[in-house]
């Protein structure tokens, strides 16, 4: 899992610099990703956040005025209606103190008809009753057992009858009173309207007080009819802050109510503010002009909020979703961008190496090859002086016979042959640093590479087996690549061979034969599985303790890719690792041309 | 068998010419290509010993050279740079590979110019 994890886990993320100098990389991947995501990120999320939050504030703000205009409009619409309510009934009140005589008033049958089309046509009139200046209920139709009953110590009754002078100087006016809801002696909430006739220009003056109560049932209906949303409340209290219609939440009738009652206004308000639970409401209000009423509209804010909330909340997943995808696709491109230029830089510092490589390999040469010739010259000297000696021991009767100095001279020649097999090495060597396509046999190749390795081989008793059939043709390849593929696979395998152990190079035409299939296989350590993706990358190694520069094999892989083969591998821990090279009998370069050659 | 031998190196090509001489091969020695010329000019050689490298003049050109003059001559080269892939491909101008490396075994020298006189 971990594995397979790390196989998309990109390469940079793992990167240690450990080279320095002209092979430091260009930059330091993690913190370029780090940044260009922080960077990109910033970019798109502040603007968006931004945009949110404004977005965020102006609903909320748009949808609490709407909600403070709703309010508005319901409580003055039903102002309206409640104003008309009353204005209707005191009418009705006023025309029968102007349609009748005061004597007719006072008929007991009468004031019964009167009654009987009142509620006919208004409905809920409970009676009604007539009361002389002096403050006595002078005739009273009704169900209660009102008549006689002495009302000129009641407030209402003394503020309708005072007279001051002024209001005799009126034309006939009406004036008029509504009582707040109250019990009275019938012990029903009920709400008495009475009008007061006066004439003061009349021939009999007299004033008189037309009285009738109704049941508040109605007025109930009309409030409670009224759409309140946000489980809202919709009641009368008076201006003493007595609730006076059945509230949901404020209590019952006739109780107090138990927040401040609101200010005067001779307009519709509607404030914000919390309810005495602690709950934010919205309280709209109206003074119904001519009763102690007031109406109040009560909405719990919380519950009109609720659509809000949802929305809100859609909002911020939307919000999240979008955040996540940006993210997502930010780190998605930065990995893949800082990957890509990672990967180029792991490149150049490859070439790099390998341009260097190439350098140091052409330098040994030269230097090898000039050697070489240098000594090759004094040493021709020595191998022809020796020789003449020998010659002259051989040839001439005077010199002859002295099998000692004989025995010298062949030794002296025996060195200079050893000199002139070391020099034609170097030589060798220094040929092969060149590029150049020939042909030539890989069972020469392979020999000339084992040459090198056999003192080694020697001291450290692993045996090599070298198994190249002759129907091996001679193929077309540059030599000097291919010898230095097969030097660092035999060196990989000695590397990773204790002494004593086995190198097997073995070839094969391929199926088709038109490849020649080479294995290198040694009784080594092997390589684990994991490793083994990684075996050919540049820089990898194992070896890190011990000098390797973890180059080796991905030269190799160069190598073998430019002189068109491929290079495979496997491996078993603790078994061995064996190499496997393809190469084609037609030489295919990948890149670049022969080089001069030079003579000398 | 008549044989010159072509080498700026004086102490090397005297004592060549010295020791063949021992095994009865007729040598003429120079050190550069006016006197090689000069030496064809003058008499009739089997076979040429020429060092590759010769100040003035490479032992490929004097070889073109005196191969104008005398074609029936049979040459050797004989260097001590570059290596045996170069020499091979370089010699391939006299027809067949006779080209030795410095030192050379006077042994491998006697057989190739018998092996070169007989063919």
């Amino acid at each position: 899992m971990h594995e397979r994890l790390k196989r998309f886990t990109p390469g940079f993320l793992d990167h240690h610099d450990q080279s320095s100098g002209m092979y430091k990389s260009l930059f330091n991947f993690r913190l370029l990703w780090k940044q260009s995501i922080a960077t990109t990120l910033a970019v798109v999320l502040l603007p968006l956040f931004t945009l949110t939050a404004v977005d965020y504030k102006i609903s909320k703000d748009a949808l609490e005025s709407e909600l403070l205009l709703r309010t508005a409009r319901l409580v003055s619409n039903t102002r309206r209606t409640l104003t008309s309510y009353f204005d209707e009934r005191k009418f009705a009140l006023n025309f029968l103190t102007l349609d009748n005589t005061y004597d007719q008033l006072l008929d007991e049958q009468r004031l019964k008809h009167l009654l009987e089309n009142l509620k006919s046509g208004l409905g809920e009139w409970s009676d009604l009753g007539v009361i002389d200046h002096t403050g006595i209920q002078r005739n009273y139709a009704g169900p209660y057992p009102l008549q006689g009953m002495d009302y000129s110590s009641q407030e209402w009754y003394q503020k309708l009858s005072y007279t001051d002078t002024d209001s005799y100087h009126e034309t006939v006016s009406m004036r008029s009173n509504i009582s707040e809801v109250f019990l009275g002696f019938r012990n029903t909430p009920h709400i008495v309207i009475s009008v007061l006739h006066s004439n003061p220009f009349g021939l009999n003056w007299l004033h008189y007080v037309l009285r009738a109560s109704l049941d508040i049932d109605r007025l109930n209906n009309i409030l409670s009819h009224t759409e309140v949303s946000g489980n809202g409340d919709a009641f009368l209290i008076n201006q003493k802050g007595i609730i006076q219609t059945p509230s949901r939440h404020y209590g019952d009738i006739m109780k107090k109510f138990p927040l401040a009652v609101p200010p005067v206004s001779d307009r519709t308000e509607v404030v914000e503010g919390l309810d005495h639970q602690g709950r934010a409401i919205v309280t709209g209000y109206a003074y119904i002009t001519g009763t102690p009423f007031i109406f109040m509209v009560i909405k719990q804010k919380d519950n009109l909020m609720q659509t809000w909330v949802s929305t809100g909340g859609k909002l911020l997943i939307f919000l999240a979703g979008s955040v996540l995808a940006i993210v997502a696709v930010v780190v998605g491109i930065c990995t893949y961008l800082v990957n890509s230029i990672y990967q180029a830089d792991q490149k150049r510092l490859a070439s790099l190496h390998q341009v260097e490589y190439a350098n140091k390999m052409a330098s040994i040469g030269r230097l090898s090859a000039g050697v070489a010739h240098e000594i090759n010259n004094p040493l021709a000297i020595i191998n022809e002086k020796a020789g003449l000696i020998k010659d002259l021991f051989t040839f001439r009767q005077e010199y002859a016979g002295d099998q000692r100095l004989i025995g010298l001279v062949d030794s002296i020649i025996a060195s200079v042959e050893r000199c002139a097999t070391i020099t034609r090495q170097m030589l060798n060597f220094a040929r092969n640093i060149q590029v150049n396509v020939q042909k030539l046999s890989l069972k020469q190749v392979v020999a000339d590479v084992l040459e090198f390795q056999t003192k080694e081989a020697g001291y450290r008793s692993i045996a090599i087996n070298v198994d190249i059939p002759e129907e091996i043709p001679e193929f077309f390849s540059d030599r000097g690549k291919l010898q230095q593929v097969f030097i660092n696979l035999v060196n990989n395998a000695f590397a990773a061979m204790k002494d004593g152990g086995r190198l097997d190079i073995k070839s094969r035409l391929s199926d088709d034969g038109a490849q020649i299939v080479t294995t290198v296989s040694d009784t080594g350590c092997g390589i684990p599985a994991e490793n083994i993706k990684k075996i050919f990358e540049p820089f990898f190694t194992t070896k890190s303790g011990s000098g390797g520069t973890g180059l080796g094999l991905s030269i190799t892989y160069g190598l073998v890719k430019e002189i068109g083969g491929s290079i495979d591998i496997e491996s078993i821990v603790d078994k061995g690792t064996t190499f496997i090279i393809t190469l084609p009998l037609e030489y295919h370069a990948e890149k670049g041309g022969t080089h001069a050659r030079t003579v000398g | 068998m008549r044989v010159l031998l072509v080498d700026d190196e004086e102490e090397l090509v005297a004592t060549l010419a010295e020791r063949l001489d021992m095994r009865g091969i007729t040598t003429t020695w120079v050190t550069d290509y006016r006197a090689a010329l000069a030496a064809v000019e003058q008499e009739d050689f089997d076979i040429a010993l020429l060092d590759v490298r010769l100040p003035e003049m490479n032992g490929l050109e004097l070889k073109r050279l005196i191969a104008d003059r005398r074609p029936a001559m049979k040459f050797i080269f004989l260097t001590g740079h570059g290596s045996e892939e170069d020499f091979k491909a370089c010699s391939a101008e006299t027809g067949r590979e006779y080209y030795l490396i410095k030192p050379v075994q006077i042994e491998v020298l006697m057989a190739k110019l018998n092996e070169i006189a007989q063919s």
